[in-house]
């Protein structure tokens, strides 16, 4: 399948530079650099405890990187609250256990965030919400509750609601773990559609075939550092470093 | 060597379930005979429910009602109950020494207060709120009685400062921090110096009062009411702040919830209530009057305010990390996310936990009969020693936990029918 390049612009949306991090003594995150376009699409993989996660979620500040910067959409995370808030109103994310609100149901749980961050009118808010719900093929499930859907329609449900905030970015982390064999290509498809919508996404995962579909970049990231990025081609075909080959081996291998 | 190669050619349909096992007698079967352990204790139990009614049904069910003392029911049949006492002190379980002629108002009151729960406990008739609102300064004024104007005047007060505080946000200061210190400020400044003249005034203009009840007089039910739903509606919010800054980040804050929390817990409440009565006023300049209901009122308060930011710790904790994490990635501020995603699924985990503090500090009202104020455990003494009476403990204590009862398992249901509204796994 041929890809769509076009959408890619020179416009960076975010701009990690010499960033560091430490759990307590540990080094988890190590001079990491990294530009993201906008349009871009990114894979992020590695083995467990490479510090993929933890990069992803450094950019919209569920984690608190120590030493070096990084700007999103022009704005420095720092601990300023309000540039925060702002950061994650603009970046979307979505998680390996879905984290839907149990208490609200499907439509509640996506006009919930644009109603009270953005201060859209409800009946807007649920315009869009139904919009993007018909988007990941679920509006049928709009007013059941979380804990009535399968764990594919939860993860789709989670993707509507962080569309909802008309995110420039979205960041994915390892969102079909949790998911059984057969509920991972309804999420991926969704992944696919939205990245053929020419979203900046970065998406944590081991889904291979997922990122020689779509990706644009793979990055390839052990013991905190970026070990290896190229484009998906490449990358599978020709990897350079050791690490990357093992890696490569191991979980393409069966 | 048997086939392991199986195909099915016809699917089994469903079929109804043996006789044996379903209605009464499925029933029966399953839960009072379902062996023989099982059958001998259902035969002992429903032999010892038997003769405890075989004896209480006559002595409740006979009862005198008309007679004049105690001294009078003995001699008419020594086996039965003697309620004539319920008969001729009930006012006084209800009302406590409030004079006879202002019964209505804690009736009142009491009335009021039914209609003033119904917009917080059933969310159809929310748009009633207003009457909630409304209603503790209304009880105040009908219970104590005094000028009408001088509780009116701090709801004003609190409404003007509510309205500085919105316009400053809406157009002048942005800083949430500030606009609250500057509507305080202006809302102390108003009860020191404009309340009293305003109140003055508006009394000789349009004079509208009740005659003055002192605390001392309140007792019996209404006392028990005053001080259990006081209680309840303060310590909850108390509670819920107690248990969010115990979680804190902020070291302060943390160490002095804590500090709280854990003197509180740690110290029984008669001690507190004897703190509250008498130890007090060392404390206070010589000569403040401070109302010795309110000083009940707020130990109480503290003390299950204590025992809540527990029970809503508990519920705090139960929920995963990822909800946190995912009301914030979406950008929702702090207090946006406790009050829309974290405080509603936290105190529906909590609900059996809260109502059983509820329920606890309701029926704890009692102690304030050990600093001698009138509750129905102390009118129960004060009856007691009346001479016509002296002797008589079955009927009032049986009548007096009945009331509590009737409070306690309503409250109970309320929390059962609570739990299934707010179900939304299955």
């Amino acid at each position: 399948m041929e890809k769509t390049k076009i959408n890619i612009t020179d416009e960076v949306v975010i701009h990690i530079s010499d960033m560091n991090k430490w759990f307590g003594n540990f080094h988890v995150l190590r001079d990491i650099n990294l530009e993201v376009r906008k349009g871009e699409r990114i894979v992020v993989c590695g083995p467990s405890g490479s510090g993929k996660s933890t990069l992803i979620r450094c950019i919209n500040r569920l984690e608190e990187h120590q030493k070096g910067s990084i700007i999103v959409d022009g704005t420095e995370l720092t601990t300023d609250l309000k540039n925060i808030d702002k950061i994650r109103s603009e970046v979307g994310m979505v998680f390996q256990h879905f984290n839907l609100f149990p208490h609200l149901t499907t439509l509640e749980n996506c006009t919930l965030a644009p109603m009270w961050v953005r201060e859209t009118p409800e009946k807007e808010a649920t315009e869009v919400a139904m919009e993007m719900l018909e988007k990941v093929k679920i509006p049928e499930q709009a007013h059941k509750y979380p804990g009535q859907l399968s764990g594919g329609q939860q993860q789709r449900v989670a993707i509507a609601r962080s569309l909802c905030m008309k995110p420039r970015i979205m960041l994915f982390d390892e969102v079909t773990s949790a998911l059984d064999p057969e509920m991972i290509k309804e999420v991926l498809d969704t992944m696919i559609q939205l990245a053929e919508e020419g979203m900046t996404m970065i998406c944590v995962t081991h889904e291979m075939g997922f990122a020689r579909q779509v990706a644009d970049r793979v990055i390839f990231m052990d013991d905190g550092q970026i070990v290896e990025q190229n484009e998906p081609e490449a990358f599978f075909k020709n990897p350079q470093s050791d690490r990357t080959k093992l890696f490569l081996s191991q979980i393409l291998g069966h | 060597m048997t086939k392991i190669a199986f195909v099915r050619k016809h699917a089994i349909p469903p079929a109804a379930p043996p006789i044996t096992e379903v209605g009464a007698v499925g029933w029966l079967k399953q839960n009072l005979f379902s062996s023989w352990l099982n059958s001998i204790l259902t035969i002992l139990s429903l032999y010892f429910i038997v003769i405890m009614l075989w004896d209480f049904i006559p002595w409740a069910y006979g009862g005198h009602w008309n007679t004049k003392s105690l001294r009078e029911c003995l001699d008419l049949d020594p086996d039965v109950a003697c309620f004539s006492v319920l008969a001729a002190r009930w006012k006084q379980l209800l009302f406590g020494l409030y004079p006879a002629e202002e019964y209505w108002r804690p009736t009142l009151t009491f009335i009021f207060l039914l209609l003033a729960i119904v917009p917080i406990l059933f969310p159809k008739f929310f748009k009633f709120f207003w009457f909630s609102v409304i209603y503790p300064g209304l009880a105040i004024w009908l219970l104590w009685g005094g000028s009408f104007w001088s509780v009116s005047i701090v709801y004003i007060g609190l409404a003007l400062g509510t309205l500085l505080f919105l316009v400053l946000i809406r157009s002048y200061i942005h800083n949430y921090v500030i606009a609250a210190l500057l509507s305080f400020g202006f809302t102390a400044l108003f009860f020191f110096i404009a309340s009293d003249p305003i109140v003055k005034t508006l009394d000789t203009i349009l004079p509208f009062s009740l005659p003055f009840v002192e605390s001392l007089k309140m007792g019996g039910f209404t006392l028990s009411l005053i001080v259990g739903i006081t209680g309840i509606v303060a310590s909850f919010p108390i509670g819920i702040l107690l248990a969010l800054g115990r979680q804190s980040n902020l070291p302060v804050i943390k160490m002095i919830c804590v500090g709280f929390i854990e003197f509180i817990r740690g110290v029984p409440l008669i001690t507190l209530l004897f703190v509250a009565s008498v130890l007090l006023n060392y404390f206070l300049p010589p000569g403040t009057n401070f109302d010795i209901v309110l000083r009940v009122v707020i130990m109480v308060t503290l003390f299950s305010a204590a025992y809540m930011a527990e029970v809503i710790r508990g519920g705090l904790a139960g929920l995963p990390l990822g909800q946190h994490e995912a009301s914030a990635s979406l950008g929702l501020t702090y207090w946006q996310s406790q009050r829309l995603i974290i405080m509603p699924q936290a105190l529906k985990i909590s609900i059996p936990g809260i109502v059983n503090t509820f329920i606890g500090l309701f029926k704890d009202t009692t102690l304030v009969s050990i600093i001698s104020l009138r509750d129905p455990i102390g009118l129960a003494s004060t009856i007691r020693a009346d001479q016509k009476w002296n002797g008589i403990y079955w009927e009032l204590y049986v009548a007096i936990g009945l009331m509590f009862f009737i409070f306690c398992y309503g409250m109970s249901q309320y929390s059962q029918y609570l739990e299934r509204k707010l179900k939304t796994d299955k």
